[in-house]
């Protein structure tokens, strides 16, 4: 037992003097790399227990079970999806454009993960520190839109293609409203970087920006669940006139990356929602000091879980309304994007900059 | 007036707030799923299921041929040929009913006089070939002999209302 | 070192791609090439720490303005012979155009080098924030400039919408205010209470 444990510490000790005799460009390389596949391997995991956990809600929302046969309580669901998804042939249209067809599903699910470098999961904790990080992750769920457009227009399928304009158009429209709604968040914190969004809301729930930015909290959830062309806003897939929209040419794996691709963006519109305006890893009850010493005091600290718990309650509120509302039509959707969330934004930007200037405390003091 | 209010209640997501009010409550409430194999529905005794063929209780065959069942059958799914035993009594050589014709009406259960063919509440069969849906004679009495015990369970649960 | 490799190939897949859009045949892959132009360039200010340069231009050229382009480029129906007609009758006239316009951006570039001695760029400290110095010049002292821009183009849109809306007659266009302020208390249903088998088809048996 000793021996194997000198052995142990001898081949950590050698791995430790190779890293530091690394160069620094390979370090960073590694570091990045696993810290990439440390933030992958769990959201799949949560993509892949996100749509059990989407087909059970609904189904008991809808006064029955859901999946609960593929191991205890269903539990191994996802991974005979997956099994089934895997094992498909990945059938390729007549005519339809080999390259552009195969490369949007990866340009979706790319954006969708890649988006993640800037989340902050604690304090400090995050892939890319970077000092634009709102702005990077705008543009690339703007550049999301392409996966869908493209396999559209790829699949050569009239239902596809409409599905793909129908999306655009959508996203395109949500993501101004969603903009503004972002660019009241970083008046209120005074910065792009999502860590220090986070820090500018310290001091429990009343801080944070949800209370004085209510409506663009609202607008940017609703604005959020367009943008993934989730219900209500599923124009995009809209099965009862066009069939699935732009992936109904794609079986197997190909469409297992769209699925992956709009589940990671789901997970991704929470994260943000909660990391804007809930304080992301901040606890709810910071400062209540009458917790202390109680055994409750371990809630007032700052910590991932929170994050976590945070985050599960946005991705609830996805299926919640997938649950309950009815597909809007289509010039709705556009007439809510443009005629109420835009002008609304507008609106609380100028109220906003006002308590601004005001210093009207506790938010913006 | 109307309008301003309107407009106030659509701003406030009233309406919305209230059907996501509807589900959460629902999301809570008892579920009327029945997890099939485990738990079943309960069954009619005048259930009308698969067929089976009766015997007397000193193992003699009830069905008498008198091909009653094959004249009102409104699917034409039973066929039947009889002939002259050694004693003497008419008896089928050939009783099929084709289970793909059939469609469970149970009028053949209701005119025969002796009541040899009848419905079981048996639901859970299945073929694997084609031809197993050809119900023999053999097969109809192997199974009339199986669930005997359902069988008269069943029509005795039924007499009264007869 | 690094920064040099990826300069040189974010480069060639710039100017390779700039060719892809004025070569491809089909004005989809044009626009496609167009995009991947916009994201390589945005690579290359973002080696340039310009990374708030860099976003806004995916943000807004590849995120909105390319997929308006790609949207009516699909679904307009183009027909690139009758484009290619009198190609060869223009062509001296385009390449005169492009001398002209080379000629400008050499001069340009040429005279720069030699008028102004550029020192080695001093990396920013890692708290320099690009979007702060934007902001600070932007909205002081180039905020004339800037707001008169953003006016302009909201003319242009006011006068596209202009030219381009007519009422047309005997359209049935819905109104969705009206349809959303519907409610079943207020005139959509009238519930009437009648004495059973006193309806209109004959006596109650």
């Amino acid at each position: 037992m000793s021996e194997l444990l000198t052995q142990l510490h001898a081949f950590w000790s050698a791995l430790t003097t190779y890293w530091v005799s690394l160069p620094f460009g390979w370090q960073l390389t590694l570091k990045s790399l696993a810290g990439i596949v440390a933030i992958m391997l769990p959201l799949i995991l949560t993509v892949a227990y996100l749509t059990l956990a989407e087909r059970r809600i609904i189904g008991f929302m809808q006064v029955r079970m859901g999946p609960n046969r593929v191991g205890p309580w269903g539990l191994l669901q996802p991974f005979a999806d997956v099994l089934k998804l895997v094992f498909k042939e990945v059938i390729l249209p007549t005519n339809a454009n080999r390259f552009l067809f195969i490369i949007a599903p990866v340009i979706s699910i790319s954006t969708a993960f890649a988006a993640w470098a800037v989340v902050p999961f604690s304090n400090g904790v995050l892939l890319s520190n970077a000092n634009a990080g709102l702005l990077y992750i705008l543009a690339l769920t703007s550049f999301g839109v392409y996966g869908i457009i493209l396999s559209g227009w790829a699949s050569n399928s009239k239902y596809a293609f409409l599905g793909a304009m129908r999306s655009a158009a959508q996203m395109v429209s949500y993501e101004i409203a969603m903009g503004f709604a972002l660019v009241g968040v970083l008046m209120a914190s005074q910065s792009l970087n999502l860590n220090d969004i986070v820090l500018a809301q310290n001091g429990g729930f009343s801080h944070w920006f949800w209370l004085p930015l209510l409506p663009l909290f609202v607008i940017y959830f609703v604005s959020g669940v367009a943008e993934t062309n989730r219900a209500p806003f599923d124009v995009a897939e809209g099965e009862s006139e066009i069939v699935a929209g732009f992936h109904v040419e794609y079986s197997g794996t190909a469409f297992a990356a769209f699925f992956l691709a709009e589940y990671a963006n789901m997970i991704l519109i929470s994260a943000l929602a909660a990391t804007l305006f809930w304080g992301g890893w901040l606890s709810p009850v910071q400062g209540w000091h009458f917790l202390e010493g109680t055994s409750l005091a371990f809630l007032m600290h700052t910590s991932f879980i929170w994050f976590a718990v945070k985050t599960c309650v946005f991705l609830y509120a996805f299926l919640w309304f997938r649950a309950t509302f009815p597909r809007y039509r289509y010039d709705q959707i556009m007439r809510l994007g443009w005629k109420v969330f835009i002008p609304i934004t507008i609106l609380w930007l100028v109220l906003e900059g006002a308590a601004i200037v005001l210093k009207i405390p506790p938010w913006f003091a | 007036m109307n309008a301003v209010r309107s407009w106030i209640r659509s701003l406030l997501l009233v309406e919305l707030f209230q059907g996501l009010g509807l589900t959460g409550k629902l999301f809570f409430a008892r579920k009327v799923t029945i997890r099939y194999p485990e738990e079943k529905t309960p069954k009619s005794p005048r259930y009308r299921g698969l067929h089976a063929q009766r015997r007397y209780a000193n193992g003699e065959e009830r069905c008498i041929a008198c091909k009653l069942c094959e004249a009102v059958c409104p699917a034409l799914a039973i066929t039947i040929d009889s002939e002259q035993r050694e004693d003497g009594t008419r008896r089928t050589t050939r009783y099929d009913i084709d289970l793909f014709k059939c469609i469970y009406c149970g009028f053949c259960e209701e005119a025969c006089p002796v009541d040899a063919i009848v419905e079981t509440g048996i639901t859970e069969f299945h073929f694997e070939k084609r031809g197993e849906q050809i119900m023999t004679k053999e097969k109809l009495l192997a199974i009339g002999d199986r669930y005997e015990a359902q069988i008269a369970a069943e029509r005795a649960a039924d007499a009264p209302y007869r | 070192m690094v920064q040099t490799v990826v300069f040189i190939v974010l480069a060639a897949i710039l100017v390779g791609s700039a060719l892809g859009v004025i070569s491809a045949r089909n004005p989809v892959h044009s626009a496609l090439f167009l995009v991947l132009a916009f994201v390589t360039s945005a690579g290359l200010w973002i080696l340039l720490e310009a990374e708030f340069l860099a976003l806004v231009l995916v943000l807004v050229y590849v995120g909105a303005v390319m997929v308006l382009f790609l949207f009516v480029v699909m679904m307009l129906d183009i027909d690139t012979d009758t484009l290619r007609q009198g190609f060869v009758r223009y062509a001296p006239l385009g390449v005169v155009v492009a001398a002209v316009v080379v000629v400008e951006i050499g001069y340009v570039v040429w005279t720069r080098k030699l008028g102004v001695t550029l020192g080695t760029p001093v990396p920013h400290a890692a708290n320099y924030s690009n979007t702060r110095a934007l902001g600070d010049v932007i909205y002081t002292t180039y905020a004339y400039p800037f707001e008169l821009a953003a006016v302009i183009l909201l003319v242009g849109i006011v006068a596209a919408i202009a030219l381009t809306l007519r009422r047309r007659p005997g359209t049935r266009s819905q109104n969705p205010a009206k349809q959303v302020r519907v409610s079943a208390k207020r005139g959509r249903i009238r519930l009437v209470k009648m004495p059973s088998g006193h309806g209109r088809g004959g006596e109650a048996p």
